[in-house]
C-alpha cells in the first residue's frame, strides 16, 4: 500500500513561543488505513493535524502529503483536497445558514461546475445520513449532527484522506457514537484514509494502528492491542487504559498469567476461563 | 428576550413572491420607494397601497408578522404624523390654541407621511421576509459585481455578511447560556436604574467578546482547510437564473414608476 502522509523528522514552534511543541515527529500514514492519534492535552496532536495539510508549516524537517511538501505554495489546494480536516467544534466549522449550502462550500471554492457540486453534495450527505436535514439550518442541528455535517462538508471535497481533530470532544455519547461509526464506515466502505485525533480510549479499539503522542513525541505506535499492552508507559504518559485491560493487569499483579492483549470483554472473559481452566 | 430579534428574519414559503430572483426584489423595493417618494395625493397613494397590499397577499406573509416588524418604528411614526400635523399651515384653520394650530392640510398631509412611512416599512419587510439571507447576499454581490471594477471588495464583503448572518444564531444561544451563568452566581440584568443595568452587562460583553474572537480564528482555519481562497475562480451551485416571472415584474413596477412620475409631471 502506498503512502498518503509522510513526516519526515518534524520539528515545530509557533511563532513567539520559546519551547518547541513538537520535537522530530516520523511517521507514514498508509492509504486506506484508521489510524488513531491519543495523547493528552499538550501533547501536539492538534498542532500535527493542522501540519498535515499546510495549515501550519514545520519549522523543520518537512511533511509530504502524497509526495507533495505542503511548503509547495503553488500545490497547497492540491494538498488541502487532499487531506480533508474536522475539527473540535462544530458551530466554528459551519459556514452557512443552510445545511446543503454548507457541504457545497469546498466544492465551490475549488471551482467545479454546478451541476456536479449538486451531485458530490448529495452523495456526501447520504453518506453520513444526513441527507434528510439538507435543507435543515444547522444551528437547531444536535452536535453529532452537526459534526456529520462537518464531515459532509470535508467529503465533498473527495479527500482521500481525512484528519479529525478531536471530534467528539464536544459531543454527547450518543453523538460521540454517530461521529466515530461514520468516520469508521468511511475508512472501511469507502477506502478513505481515516486520522482520528482523540483522547478517548474507547474510539481508538477499532483502528488499524494507534499511536500514543506525548510532549511533541511519539512514544507508542503499534496496534490497539499491543499499545493498550504497555499499561505502565500509558499510565505514566496520565492516560487510561480500557476497563479490561486495567483489570487483567490488576490480576497479572495478584500472580495471574493472562494475555494483555484480551481487549473486548469476551476476550477478556475468555482469557480468565482459560486461565481458570 | 433575546428570542425576539427579527433582523435578518426570513419566513420560508413557496409563493410567486418567494420565487422571484433576490436580485429582482431587491431592485423592485428600490423602484417601489422611489415611487413611494413620488407619491403626492390621495389617488397615487391609494394606488400604492393597494399594489402593497396585493405583494403582500401574494406572499402569504401574516400581517401579525408585518405588524411585530412595525412595532419598532411606532414612536418615529407618531412623531412624524404629530410633526406634519401641527407645521403644515394650509387649508382652512380647524383648531387654534396656543402654539398648536391645525388645518385641514395638516391633517392630510399627516396621514399620507404615516401612510407612507408604514408602506415604506412593509415593502422591505417583505424582500427580507421572503427572501433567505444566503440569496439576498447572493443577490447583492451580482447586482455589484461591476464594482468589482474599480477595486471595491465586493465577494469579500458579501462573505462577511453571510458569515455575520450565519453566526447570528449561535451568538444568540451563546449570550443566553452566558446570561444564565451570570444570573446562577446572582448577576441581575433587568433592575435597577439604567447605569446600573448598563454595568451588569459588561460581564456578559466580555466573555462573549473573547469568544468571538476565538470563532473567528477557528472558523477561518476551518475555511482555509476547505480550501477558501478568495472569490476568484469560485463557483457557486445554486446559480441565480432571471425567469419570465422576473421579467414580467420589471415590466409592471416600470409600468407603476412610468405611472407615477407621469402623475407627478401633470398633477392629475
Amino acid at each position: 500500500m502506498s503512502t498518503i502522509i509522510k513526516t519526515e523528522n518534524l520539528h515545530f514552534t509557533y511563532e513567539g513561543d520559546e519551547l518547541e511543541t513538537l520535537h522530530g515527529v516520523d511517521l507514514e500514514i498508509e492509504e486506506g488505513s484508521f489510524v488513531a492519534i491519543l495523547g493528552h492535552n499538550g501533547s501536539g496532536k492538534s498542532t500535527l493535524s493542522k501540519l498535515f495539510n499546510g495549515i501550519l508549516l514545520p519549522t523543520e524537517g518537512r511533511v509530504l502529503v502524497d509526495g507533495v511538501d505542503t511548503t509547495h505554495e503553488d500545490k497547497l489546494l492540491e494538498v488541502r483536497r487532499t487531506v480533508g480536516l474536522v475539527f473540535q467544534n462544530p458551530d466554528n466549522q459551519i459556514v452557512a445558514n443552510v445545511v446543503e449550502d454548507d457541504v457545497a462550500f469546498a466544492p465551490e471554492n475549488l471551482g467545479v461546475e454546478p451541476a456536479e457540486i449538486r451531485r458530490r453534495v448529495d452523495s456526501a450527505l447520504k453518506t453520513v445520513g444526513m441527507y434528510e436535514y439538507r435543507m435543515h439550518a444547522p444551528h437547531l442541528l444536535s452536535g453529532g449532527q452537526k459534526q456529520r455535517v462537518a464531515i459532509a462538508g470535508v467529503l465533498a471535497m473527495q479527500p482521500r484522506c481525512i484528519v479529525l481533530d478531536e471530534p467528539t470532544a464536544m459531543l454527547d455519547p450518543i453523538g460521540r457514537r454517530e461521529v466515530v461509526s461514520t468516520v469508521t464506515r468511511l475508512c472501511r466502505e469507502e477506502g478513505i484514509t481515516v486520522v482520528l485525533i482523540t483522547h478517548h480510549m474507547s474510539e481508538c479499539v477499532g483502528a488499524d494502528r494507534l499511536i500514543v503522542m506525548s510532549e511533541g513525541r511519539v512514544v507508542a505506535d503499534g496496534t490497539p492491542r499491543s499499545v493498550f499492552s504497555q499499561v505502565e508507559l500509558l499510565r505514566s504518559e496520565g492516560l487510561d487504559v480500557p476497563a479490561t485491560t486495567e483489570f487483567i493487569y490488576e490480576l497479572d499483579g495478584e500472580g495471574w498469567d493472562l494475555p494483555l492483549e484480551a481487549l473486548t470483554v469476551d476476550e477478556c472473559a475468555d482469557a480468565i476461563m482459560a486461565a481458570l481452566g | 428576550m433575546l428570542k425576539d430579534i427579527t433582523l435578518g428574519q426570513y419566513f420560508p414559503g413557496d409563493t410567486i413572491v418567494h420565487r422571484l430572483d433576490p436580485r429582482t426584489k431587491i431592485l423592485v423595493v428600490i423602484i417601489f420607494i422611489v415611487a413611494l417618494f413620488l407619491a403626492v395625493d390621495w389617488i397615487s397613494y391609494a394606488v400604492m397601497f393597494l399594489i402593497t397590499a396585493m405583494c403582500i397577499k401574494l406572499s402569504s406573509i401574516r400581517l401579525k408578522s408585518l405588524m411585530k416588524g412595525l412595532k419598532p418604528l411606532v414612536f418615529i411614526i407618531l412623531l412624524t404624523g404629530i410633526l406634519n400635523l401641527f407645521y403644515t399651515k394650509e387649508g382652512t384653520v380647524l383648531l387654534d390654541w396656543w402654539i398648536f394650530t391645525v388645518t385641514t392640510g395638516g391633517i392630510k398631509r399627516a396621514f399620507l407621511m404615516v401612510v407612507r412611512i408604514m408602506l415604506l416599512v412593509c415593502g422591505t419587510l417583505l424582500l427580507t421576509y421572503t427572501t433567505s439571507p444566503l440569496a439576498l447576499t447572493d443577490g447583492l454581490e451580482m447586482l455589484l459585481n461591476p464594482l468589482k471594477k474599480i477595486k471595491v471588495p465586493v465577494h469579500e464583503m458579501s462573505m462577511m455578511m453571510s458569515m455575520a448572518l450565519r453566526f447570528i444564531p449561535t451568538l444568540i444561544e451563546e449570550t443566553d447560556k452566558i446570561m444564565s451563568a451570570q444570573k446562577a452566581r446572582g448577576a441581575d440584568f433587568s433592575t435597577g436604574k439604567l447605569t446600573e443595568r448598563a454595568k451588569a452587562l459588561l460581564p456578559l460583553l466580555v466573555p462573549l467578546f473573547v469568544s468571538s474572537f476565538r470563532r473567528a480564528d477557528e472558523l477561518a482555519v476551518a475555511m482555509e482547510s476547505r480550501c477558501y481562497h478568495g472569490g476568484e475562480g469560485r463557483t457557486r451551485m445554486k446559480t441565480l437564473k432571471m425567469a419570465p416571472r422576473d421579467w414580467l415584474c420589471f415590466l409592471f413596477w416600470a409600468l407603476v414608476l412610468g405611472g407615477m412620475i407621469a402623475m407627478n409631471v401633470y398633477g392629475i
